[in-house]
């Protein structure tokens, strides 16, 4: 690692003030020290920002549930509030890492981790994530987890995250310190031309918090991995729906593994509201959201993959298997 | 109870890199970041300016060293680069983390060419090798097997490919070097300390006695601790240059291309046989890879050549010779990927036949060693097959494949034959009695895991017709009398009998009237070589059952049972790890080991445990090992065949098999993923 | 903080095993480095030093935690308890029992790793936090096999042992029961 300084921020607007040049924010460090140690991440000073008074998960008036950006991931896992009306979050966040690593990373954390593509972590190697301009070694190189959806010829990675599939179902914003609320749908970009930026923040912006209005529907979170735990997932899908009389009142549909943001499958919800909540329904939907994907060599698993999971998360929220609302 | 088990459960057991040594500096490894080709600058000076630096050792100004057989060994003796991620500089640093940034930093210069690494069965540069590991024929053949192949009323023609694995040990390869009082003190991560320091006296152009090599707990190794790998000379070498003890490890990154790996293979399987199953031909043909450094030839269908009867018959094996780190020892080498092809086809050709998997084998039992006509020392793999048919619940499985279905899973049982060779080597030994009534073993054996230490002290014991708690066994330590090292399966057989032999010889002195301090010798190089011509192999079954997403292709094992007869087992809770351990490794083999290379840049891609998947805790459900018992006159005192190995022999086969029976998919290419599955379903 | 030659050093506290330990540090040093290079603590193992294994895991503040990927210097005023602070003295804490009694290990190296996990992911269940197993609902979750399956998995074993492993921790969980 290069040598950096180190300073403790006690409120937001120090931390903000202190964020200059190559600094970076430390939360838990699950990921930035990983990336720091193989030398993909190579900040001159550390703003810690885990002491800063964002540990709390609070309801507003409004309902909506706030989640302080320094909760630890166990601890929003575990909250009673969020377990009883976000299932999917909940599960989320269950789904990912280790309970060590759970025990460390924080929430802004999680929402800003780095993709895990090879390439990207291997400085002997092209990326233009961690490179602009030197090429993607990964679209033609060994790609079997990565993206079906909204790739381009910059970088066909996906984002590792399995909260930020759940949140963004959950049309979760975030706060930030000394700007608006962006809503998360806002906040994740696709590559385009410039594959190095993750999220539309700029340097120095801080996660203080994020919003949940609660979807008022049953949830669930499935995650599709070859190891049974302890592993990032080749898809994954966050699902919330709501059924009246027989037919789809409203659903959300989130899906992780196959985009450099989570994907939000706009065009399987528009088809299936107002549709008989049918395995056929929900299959026409699936499959009508991968009508745009684009698989790499190794990664065409990843489309009749997606479309069965989304198929039967729906399937088993129709049924009364999964989260209650 | 582990005799060390008290030190591994308070921390309190040192491993190789955990001795406290004043003064130490650190070094860090700096791979090639191109290759194959040459070097042609290292940037050292920007580096050596850095505060807390102290040296910079490359081809440009490293030691010479003596030439020894295992090229991976002449760390920066020239300028080549064979492969990409080959050591091609090290930093010695007062920190650690001042090491790695200054490795960081280090500019190389190379002159690359791209790498050929593609391994395919029509590459024009395969070629036969001289033997295959350890020291095999290459090729057999008795008969005619392509005419009679090609007159078999049950034809199976199937080839199945096994990916690169690497052994990944919990511990990475880890050196401490200190070089004093003209000789060299190495505490180090191996599976053999005599080994070690036979290999280092000749490098360094030492006396054998001038080196040291302790590693009395050792992190797992399975055949990558085998031999000395580059973290040992590159420790031994920054110590010589800066004159301060050296502490080095290499990353769990670096492992991926320096410390060996199982090669990746294809295979095809031809098996012929008559209507009722009854084999008439057996051709197994192995393409693998080996690196231009050293040769390396798995032996992979040398477990064709004994386990079934058939008068018509063939192995063989090719090499491609490419720009690829050196394969090398892993968990039952040749058997491993070997036994996966074969009882894969056997599963086949039971389908085929219309006959039970392990009625096929039974029925295809031969009565000597088929190739050599060599009789066996014992042989109960029928016998392990039908135990394990009972306690699997076997005999009410309906054959059809992809009937059975719960929900969105579907459910399928497979059996695979195990086999390992039950090999043995001359050690030495000594026995000594105190006069407080204790006995002091003293072997250089390594534990690494198998629990060696504890089997020995009961192998003593017993051979002392005394207590366990009056014996203490040293090993771990080149001081100590030489021995072979723990790999092969061989490690309690070679040296439980040296050490029966010298406690024989103590227990004679003391009964003679000899009085305590007292001490005895064995040396069993004769009575090895004096054993009789047998054919001496373990054998088991495998069994498992899958659960099979229909939805995500995701495959669970709910169940694996191995049965196993492996001669007389010394330690049964030990025991019982090692069979369970091999066969959670062959879970590991059957659904998510792979490392996967990028023919363009040449290495290993996914090369970290994030992405090298090795089982996790929810992988292993329910896994059970059990043993028949066998009274073997013809091995060695114990009577032990060795267990390190078997548990993993035929287990990805059995997986495989039960897959087919799931769903109906032949998947012949390792992993078994859900990809795979989907992709075919 | 001061700096000289680029290296960033810092004085922190912390508390590792009941004592109290004021200690100068290179900001990149991560605690487990600071445990088993400088403090002699080597019992906390270094396995993959990225947080893909577990071998590190010590408990951070009363949790479980990889010391790989916490820096040291930002753990001043952190209580740390590593491997060799489970025992109370000569007795053995009823894990590290349990695993000698089911030879839960083998080479022994992941196993400090999972002892510090167990005892973190026990409290964790007692104080009926969920798993990614565990029924949807609110309530405490039984800790059976499957439980103990996914809350261990983020400690590898590449021995194998896991079958052991899980023996042990459901005996030391029944004991705690009790």
């Amino acid at each position: 690692m290069r040598p950096f300084a180190y300073e403790r921020a006690t409120t937001a607007g120090a931390a903000r003030a202190a964020h200059t040049g190559d600094a970076a924010y430390l939360g838990g460090g699950t990921n930035l020290v990983d990336l720091m140690r193989l030398g993909v991440a190579v900040p001159d000073r550390l703003i810690d920002v885990s002491g800063l008074a964002h540990d709390r998960i609070e309801r507003r008036d409004d309902g909506a549930i706030v989640i302080g950006a320094g909760v630890r991931n166990s601890d929003l896992a575990a909250d009673r509030t969020v377990r009883a009306e976000l299932p999917v979050l909940s599960q989320a966040v269950l789904a990912g890492a280790s309970g060590q690593i759970r025990n460390q990373a924080t929430t802004g954390g999680n929402l800003l981790q780095r993709t895990r593509c090879p390439y990207f972590q291997d400085v002997t190697k092209p990326c233009n994530k961690r490179e602009p301009g030197s090429g993607c070694a990964a679209r033609d190189g060994e790609n079997h987890n990565h993206a079906i959806l909204g790739h381009t010829l910059t970088c066909v990675a996906t984002h590792p995250s399995d909260m930020a599939v759940a949140l963004t179902a959950l049309d979760a914003s975030v706060h930030l310190h000394g700007r608006d609320p962006l809503p998360l749908a806002e906040l994740y970009r696709l590559p385009h031309d410039d594959a190095s930026r993750d999220t539309t923040l700029a340097p120095g912006d801080l996660i203080t918090a994020v919003e949940v209005p609660p979807p008022g529907m049953p949830s669930a979170y499935r995650k599709v991995r070859e190891r049974a735990s302890y592993a990032f997932a080749l898809v994954s899908a966050a699902v919330a729906l709501d059924v009246a009389d027989g037919a789809v009142r409203g659903c959300r549909i989130a899906l992780g593994g196959v985009a450099h943001r989570p994907w939000r499958a706009y065009r399987a919800e528009r088809l299936l509201t107002g549709m008989p909540a049918t395995e056929e329904s929900f299959r026409r939907a699936a499959l009508a959201e991968m009508e745009n994907a684009e698989p790499l060599r190794d990664n065409g698993y990843k489309v009749p993959l997606t479309a069965n999971l989304v198929c039967r998360t729906l399937s088993d929220l129709a049924s009364g298997e999964g989260g209650r609302p | 109870m582990r005799v060390e088990g008290r030190e591994k459960v308070t921390g309190t057991a040192r491993y190789a890199y955990e001795y406290p040594v004043a003064g130490a500096a650190y070094a860090f490894a700096v791979q090639a970041a191109a290759g194959p080709g040459r070097v042609t600058a290292v940037h050292d000076e920007e580096v050596l300016a850095l505060p807390g630096v102290i040296a910079v050792l490359s081809h440009r100004n490293a030691p010479a060293l003596k030439p020894v057989e295992d090229g991976e060994l002449a760390l920066f003796q020239s300028d080549e680069v064979a492969y990409r991620g080959q050591v091609v500089a090290a930093v010695v640093a007062e920190t650690l983390d001042t090491a790695r940034e200054a490795a960081r930093l280090l500019r190389v210069d190379y002159d690359d060419r791209p790498p050929k690494v593609r391994l395919s069965p029509g590459d024009p540069g395969l070629y036969k090798p001289e033997e295959v590991n350890p020291s095999f024929p290459a090729d057999t053949g008795q008969g005619d097997p392509d005419e009679a192949f090609g007159a078999s009323a049950v034809r199976i023609d199937a080839t199945y490919t096994t990916p690169a694995e690497h052994n990944n040990p919990m511990e990475p390869h880890a050196t401490i070097a200190e070089w004093r009082d003209g000789g060299l003190t190495l505490h180090d991560s191996n599976q053999g300390a005599s080994t070690v320091a036979a290999t280092l006296a000749e490098l360094f152009d030492l006396e054998p006695a001038q080196v040291r090599v302790v590693a009395p707990h050792v992190g797992g190794g399975f055949g990558s601790k085998g031999t000395p790998r580059p973290n040992v000379v590159l420790a031994a070498m920054a110590a010589r240059v800066t004159g301060r003890p050296v502490k080095f490890a290499f990353t769990r990154q670096q492992m991926f291309a320096t410390t060996g790996y199982r090669t990746p293979t294809i295979q095809r399987v031809r098996l012929g046989a008559d209507a009722d199953g009854t084999l008439t031909t057996i051709v197994h043909e192995v393409v693998e890879q080996t690196s231009t450094v050293r040769e390396f030839a798995e032996q992979a269908a040398t477990p064709t050549r004994m386990m079934y009867r058939a008068p018509h018959r063939r192995t063989a094996h090719r090499l491609a010779r490419l720009d690829v780190p050196t394969p090398s020892w892993m968990r039952a080498p040749g058997e491993t990927p070997g036994m996966f092809a074969l009882e894969c086809a056997m599963d086949e050709l039971a389908f085929a036949a219309g006959v039970d998997p392990i009625e096929l084998r039974v029925r295809n039992e031969p009565d000597t060693e088929p190739e050599s006509g060599l009789p066996f020392s014992s042989r109960n793999l029928v016998a392990c097959l039908r135990r394990g048919a009972e306690l699997f619940g076997w005999d009410d499985r309906d054959p059809a494949p992809s009937v059975r279905r719960r929900g969105r899973k579907m459910y399928g049982t497979g059996v695979a034959s195990a086999t390992y060779p039950a090999n043995l080597s001359p050690s030495k030994a000594t026995a000594a009695a105190a006069p407080d009534g204790t006995f002091t073993v003293r072997i250089a054996a390594a534990d690494i895991g198998t629990g060696a230490r504890t089997a020995l002290t009961a192998i003593a014991a017993e051979a002392l017709k005394t207590d366990a708690s009056r014996v203490t066994v040293e090993i771990g330590d080149s001081a100590l009398p030489k021995a072979p090292l723990a790999g092969g399966s061989m490690g309690t057989a070679s040296w439980g009998f040296a050490v029966t032999r010298a406690c024989e010889a103590l227990r004679a002195d003391l009964d003679g009237g000899a009085s305590p301090p007292v001490e005895a010798s064995a040396d069993t190089t004769e009575e090895v070589k004096a054993r009789g011509d047998y054919a001496r192999h373990a054998f088991g079954a495998q069994f498992a059952e899958v659960e099979v997403d229909v939805d995500t292709g995701e495959i669970r094992v709910p169940r694996m049972l191995g049965v196993f007869a492996a001669g007389r087992i010394v330690d049964p809770q030990r025991a019982r790890s090692q069979f369970i351990g091999g066969m959670t490794m062959g879970l590991g083999m059957a659904l998510m080991e792979e490392s996967t290379m990028d023919e363009r840049f040449g290495d290993y891609v996914n090369h970290d445990l994030a992405q090298y998947h090795v089982p996790a805790c929810a992988d292993v459900r329910d896994i059970d090992a059990v043993w028949i018992e066998e009274s073997d006159p013809h091995l060695n005192p114990m009577g032990t065949k060795g267990i390190g190995e078997i548990g993993i022999v035929g287990a990805a086969a059995a997986v495989a098999n039960a897959l087919h029976h799931a769903t109906g998919l032949r998947l012949r290419d390792l992993p078994l993923t859900p990809a795979a599955v989907l992709t075919n379903l | 903080m001061d700096s000289g030659d680029g290296v960033v050093h810092a004085e922190i506290t912390v508390t590792v095993n009941g004592a109290a330990r004021r200690l100068r540090v290179d900001t990149r040093v991560s605690l487990l480095d600071l445990l088993r290079e400088e403090l002699g603590l080597t019992g906390a193992k270094k396995g993959c030093d990225h947080g893909q294994c577990g071998a590190c895991t010590v408990l951070l503040d009363g949790r479980r935690a990889n010391a790989c990927l916490a820096l040291a210097v930002a753990q001043d005023g952190a209580e740390v308890v590593t491997v060799e602070g489970l025992a109370g003295g000569d007795r053995l804490s009823p894990l590290q029992q349990a695993f000698l009694d089911e030879d839960a290990f083998q080479c022994g190296y992941c196993t400090p790793g999972q002892l510090c996990s167990a005892t973190g992911m026990l409290d964790e269940a007692a104080r009926g936090r969920p798993s990614a197993v565990t029924p949807p609902g609110d309530g405490p979750p039984e800790l059976d096999d499957a439980e103990i399956r996914e809350r261990m998995s983020g400690n590898l074993c590449r021995c194998g042992a896991y079958v052991n492993i899980v023996a042990a921790v459901r005996a030391a969980a029944g004991e705690a029961a009790r």
